[in-house]
């Protein structure tokens, strides 16, 4: 289970998080949903702990990860897996160097091993024989799949997603939903998604959260959300120009 | 007045985040050099990059430099009948200062723009953020192999300037000044002592880690996409262009005045 609990985070005078709460069930994909620049990639990144809240906890799995040190917040990350917006690929490392990142890092696999665990991960994500195309080699689509793959290549309990739809094309961008939604199912792990895409957030999604304000706002199902009274949230998944979001910002 | 003053404080508050920025990644990476296990691969494709691939360069700037400097004392030499001289002032300014200042500086061109670039670029499309996610320290796995490979590589860099530019200075003396090549050899090896290459050599390992730290952490810090990038670029090379002439100049009063201006 993740829970934040009362983050605040500020970047000089602005703040975007401001005493937030959300509690992350394992198993179930949460969508965060807000407008650009509103904080969902901030909540992700204090998540895995790129960033440290300047006020309250973020518990995983029973352990605060804002005081963890250098080394135990490194073995938490090990049960994570994480897909950034680019996709992140390194560019100096072939396909199969970035897929195998982790295993080569962190595990005494040898080659042939390591070889047979990408060539399991790119199958799941449906790309085959590519291990030694460079990332420049790839196409946005491919690039995300492969992110995915390298996600994944740990078997992590908790995968998060930065705006895994955002760059591509619909119809790749309906197959990276397929994909997230077949992964869960098959891998059974906690998913914490953030986008502003409302197609993707109804499909891939057991719950979605809005944030606004630095708040979560509102929580539920894909139906609750679509049925909401909330005139904030019914702007945002509307995407009506006008409405309390245009009006305050 | 009020408002010079606060530019002032603000420009010294800078300058003292920077220094201390860039002391901490020194630090930083001095820990990291010592936790096993070392990325050989990456330190041997570092060395490949900063050393093998600068040999044309510093080959090309450590010759015309030997050259022009011979050229050049000629011109007052040889009025005072004192051309053998040549030998002996090319041998010594190489050795002590132009060797070690112009590879580092023609490295912190080359090489320190493109770790600030490469670097700069990583940060600005999160591959940073991902190595973190990946349970991966980013200096380790980033700068120690190129403070390493930096840290080597440039003074064998200056050895090989230093024995170019001396063959400049011969190839001017001995065939267009007619000096005999004996006598021209005599003349460059009888006034220089171990001290002058050594010294060298260590201001050379300096040079070095200044290069790499200043890019790194140039690189490290890019904000605001290929615009950032671009500006930590120049930044880096500048930087470290200023800090290699200030630290020569240290170590030049440290070795041969002991600081007794």
């Amino acid at each position: 289970m993740i829970e934040l609990i009362n983050v605040s985070k500020s970047f000089e005078d602005h703040m975007v998080l401001d005493n937030m709460n959300l509690t992350i069930r394992d198993g179930e994909t949460i969508v965060i949903i807000g407008r650009s620049g509103i904080g969902k990639s901030v909540t992700l990144k204090h998540i895995i702990g790129l960033m440290k809240p300047d006020s309250g906890q973020v518990i995983v799995d029973g352990l605060d990860i804002t005081r963890l040190d250098a080394k135990g917040l490194n073995e938490l990350r090990l049960k994570f897996g994480m897909l950034f917006q680019g996709a992140a690929l390194f560019d100096s490392l072939n396909v199969r160097d970035n897929v195998a990142f982790n295993l080569i890092e962190h595990t005494k696999m040898d080659d042939k091993a390591i070889d047979k665990r990408v060539a399991e991960c790119l199958e799941l994500v449906g790309l085959r024989g590519i291990e030694y195309l460079s990332p420049a080699e790839l196409s946005g689509g491919m690039r995300k799949r492969v992110g995915l793959a390298r996600a994944i290549c740990m078997n992590p309990k908790i995968i998060l997603y930065d705006e895994p739809t955002t760059g591509v094309d619909p119809i790749m961008a309906d197959a990276v939903n397929d994909l997230i939604k077949d992964l869960q199912s098959k891998l059974k792990t906690t998913a914490v998604a953030v986008t502003h895409d409302m197609t993707s957030a109804y499909k891939i999604a057991d719950r979605i959260a809005m944030l606004y304000k630095g708040k979560i706002v509102e929580i539920g199902t894909p139906d609750e959300i679509k049925n909401t009274k909330n005139p904030v949230v019914k702007q945002f998944i509307t995407g009506a120009a006008t409405g309390p979001i245009t009006e305050d910002s | 007045m009020n408002g010079w003053i606060t530019t002032l404080g603000e420009r010294f508050l800078n300058f003292i985040r920077y220094a201390g920025g860039v002391s901490v990644l020194f630090v930083r990476t001095i820990f990291w050099v010592f936790v096993p296990p070392l990325k050989r691969r990456q330190i041997l494709d570092q060395m490949v990059k900063i050393g093998v691939d600068s040999l044309p360069i510093v080959f090309l700037t450590s010759l015309f430099t030997g050259m022009v400097l011979a050229l050049q004392s000629a011109y007052q030499m040889q009025k005072m009948e004192a051309k053998l001289y040549i030998a002996s002032l090319v041998a010594l300014s190489i050795t002590r200062e132009l060797g070690p200042v112009l590879t580092a500086l023609v490295v912190a061109g080359r090489i320190g723009a493109s770790i600030a670039a490469e670097l700069g670029t990583m940060k600005v499309t999160e591959q940073i953020d991902a190595l973190e996610t990946l349970a991966t320290n980013p200096i380790k796995y980033l700068v120690v192999p190129r403070f390493i490979a930096l840290f080597f590589m440039l003074p064998l860099l200056t050895i090989y300037a230093d024995i170019v530019g001396i063959f400049g200075g011969y190839m001017i003396g001995v065939w267009r000044l007619n000096i005999l090549s004996n006598l021209y050899w005599d003349m460059t090896w009888n006034p220089l002592h171990i001290k002058d290459i050594v010294t060298g050599i260590i201001k050379a390992f300096a040079f070095g880690v200044i290069i790499c730290i200043v890019a790194c952490y140039e690189g490290m810090r890019v904000e605001g996409g290929a615009e950032g990038v671009g500006a930590a670029t120049t930044k880096a090379v500048v930087i470290a262009f200023i800090l290699i002439i200030a630290a020569d100049c240290l170590f030049t009063a440290l070795f041969y005045f002991g600081f007794a201006f």
